[in-house]
């Protein structure tokens, strides 16, 4: 196959600057299950934790959508 | 594989969405300001505003449908998010932190809304001017609280750490608290709305493509499902659009409860 690809590189770069917020708000929310499922109680405490956590990792991808664009 | 194979004979071939696709012109021509987000914005706040006038116009104890929704959504806010965050001294703040959760939320919905379809939110100068505002409010707080020095030593000297840490440490926690809390808080939202907006018009614009444009069996299967997909997104979009102005909120309180606190 012969083909080429046309596109912003900036782009594959981005996609790779998304695996570690992935990979965070992966772990943020995996110890907010486990929290809740060992303390159902506690549920209303961590929901804003998790929340405010996975805010803070997802800051980073989307600091990466912004570059992604705004550096052509 | 190449892009191009989606080109017709002959035809332009797709041109995938960029960000040209949140430049609106000015509604009534060129040199007047009135454009669809600015349009968008001011329908927004006036609809909340009636909305929440009649809500509690004839406000009684036993409240009437519109009354209680009303005030479940004040109370949302009141409880969930300034009494989490701040706690008690935070029902001072109530008003302020309802009225950004109420705007927000409209015009990021106003993403979703059928015939408007634009989160006003996109544009980073209504985030940006929000962020600012929060920023100069937790800010002036802290400095209510603490006194101007006391503010500071709190934010870039905190205890228990050895010297010559602070001469590193300070710096960072200055810039972090002044310029990276009001900044993250804007791009946080704006390119969240941006990147939601653009993937809606990505799978509608390349649906409709492929049904019209493209066409032939594959075209219309591969339409199809990008339509159908268009619409889970949709719906996916709306619960993004209401936490982000849920996080935006939140992270305010938090900020300001910190300012509030005596030892950060």
């Amino acid at each position: 196959m012969n083909g080429e690809i046309n596109g912003s590189l900036n782009m594959i770069g981005y996609g790779l600057a998304a695996i570690g917020p992935g990979i965070g708000i992966g772990l943020i929310f995996a110890a907010y299950i486990s929290g809740v499922a060992r303390q159902p109680e506690a549920r209303g405490v961590l929901q804003s934790i998790a929340i405010l956590g996975f805010a803070l990792a997802e800051a980073l991808a989307i600091i990466g959508i912004g570059l992604a664009f705004a550096l052509n | 594989m190449s892009t191009s194979v989606l080109a017709v004979e002959g035809g332009e071939g797709f041109v995938s969405p960029g960000p040209s696709t949140f430049v609106y012109p000015p509604i009534f021509g060129e040199g007047t300001f009135l454009t669809k987000p600015m349009l968008i914005v001011i329908l927004g706040s006036a609809l909340i505003a009636v909305l929440m006038f009649l809500a509690t116009r004839r406000a009684s104890v036993v409240p009437s449908k519109g009354q209680f929704v009303g005030e479940s959504l004040y109370g949302f806010v009141r409880n969930s998010i300034a009494l989490d965050a701040i706690g008690k001294p935070g029902m001072k703040y109530v008003p302020y932190l309802a009225t950004v959760f109420f705007f927000l939320a409209t015009m990021n919905i106003a993403g979703i809304v059928p015939l408007v379809q634009f989160p006003a939110t996109s544009r980073i100068a209504f985030p940006l001017i929000l962020a600012v505002i929060s920023c100069v409010i937790f800010n002036a707080i802290g400095i209510k609280r603490h006194g101007l020095g006391g503010y500071f030593k709190d934010m870039m000297f905190p205890p228990g750490i050895p010297w010559p840490v602070y001469i590193l440490l300070a710096p960072i926690e200055f810039v972090s608290t002044i310029i990276i809390r009001p900044l993250t808080l804007t791009l946080r939202l704006t390119f969240n709305m941006f990147a939601g907006h653009l993937v809606l018009v990505l799978f509608i614009l390349g649906g409709e493509y492929l049904i019209f444009e493209y066409s032939g069996v594959v075209g219309i299967a591969a339409g199809t499902v990008a339509i159908l997909g268009s619409l889970i997104l949709t719906a996916f979009e709306g619960f993004v659009q209401l936490l982000q102005a849920y996080v935006f909120t939140l992270l305010s309180a938090l900020y300001i409860g910190g300012a509030l606190a005596d030892e950060h």
